[in-house]
């Protein structure tokens, strides 16, 4: 079986149909259990106070943020080479949830830097990258809503998502390439020294995965909307031409 | 509730904008989602009895 089946609308309607239950359960889950043990169970941080709090929804909705664009980057990629509708149909869907992400991730991001870095905003490369990202989202979903023919809508939103992607990246590695910002480092890293004590790790990678999982779940059902409207206005177009 | 001390507003405001946000979220992804799908089984129905589906 090949990967390529799922390009077929039906087979992929199937196939979320399955993995939707599940999506939608295991977000719940990690959503709440993950912002109640941070919120409720865990201590204050010995610089920042319970500021901390805010990371559970701060570095999540990043992550999605940055990860919802470099997935439309992977499906408009596919739309470009294979030609395949539902790619263009998922990239479009993904987008608004992006949006969201973004603008979760910028507004905590300053009601967070107001108390501990004494300024709400700052022209900071991660932070300046991502406002960039937010435009880039708004610059795409109104990209598709502008323009009437679906092929041309998805052709021209593509090429929009691969030159946003730059920033995309950017706004993940900005702190590595620049080192002048306001932002501190990653916050998860692999090296026991740079990554953040447990007592936040485990509530906040739970965080992380019921954000992720919410986004699997919302970007399938957004897609198989997607799918309806197509083909309702294909059938209209079929049913007006043959009355 | 635990004690913020002098970051309550701060953390109850990040807390209180995102859920929001992702409750509009999600509520308009399902209405617009429940509307697309009527619409098109009402379109399908109307194909099919006009035999042209």
């Amino acid at each position: 079986m090949s990967l390529w089946e799922y390009a077929n609308p039906v087979k992929f309607l199937a196939l979320s149909a399955k993995v939707q239950p599940f999506a939608w359960a295991v977000a719940a889950i990690g959503i709440g259990v993950g912002l109640i043990w941070g919120f409720f169970f865990t201590p204050d941080d010995f610089r920042q106070g319970a500021s901390i709090k805010i990371i559970y929804i701060h570095v999540p909705s990043a992550w999605i943020a940055v990860n919802a664009w470099m997935m439309m980057l992977v499906a408009s990629l596919i739309w470009l080479v294979r030609r395949h509708h539902v790619s263009a149909l998922a990239a479009r869907a993904a987008a608004p949830v992006g949006l969201v992400m973004t603008v979760i991730g910028l507004l905590t991001g300053a009601i967070w830097g107001q108390p501990i870095w004494g300024t709400w905003w700052a022209w900071d490369p991660r932070l300046t990258s991502f406002l960039i990202l937010f435009l880039f989202y708004l610059g795409y979903i109104a990209l598709w809503e502008a323009i009437e023919d679906p092929d041309t809508a998805a052709d021209l939103t593509a090429i929009l998502c691969l030159v946003g992607s730059v920033f995309a990246l950017m706004s993940r590695y900005a702190v590595l390439f620049w080192s002048q910002g306001l932002h501190q480092g990653a916050t998860l890293s692999l090296d026991k020294e740079e990554n953040i004590s447990d007592v936040f790790w485990q509530p906040l990678v739970l965080s992380i995965v019921g954000f992720t999982l919410l986004f699997i779940a919302l970007v399938l059902y957004r897609t198989g909307t997607e799918i309806a409207l197509r083909r309702t206005k294909a059938l209209a177009v079929r049913l007006e031409r043959d009355v | 509730m635990p004690d913020l001390g002098k970051y309550t507003e701060y953390v109850l405001l990040s807390y209180g904008l995102s859920i929001g946000l992702l409750v509009v979220l999600l509520a308009l992804t399902l209405r617009r989602g429940r509307k697309a799908r009527t619409a098109l089984r009402r379109i399908e129905e109307e194909t099919s009895r006009n035999g042209k589906n």
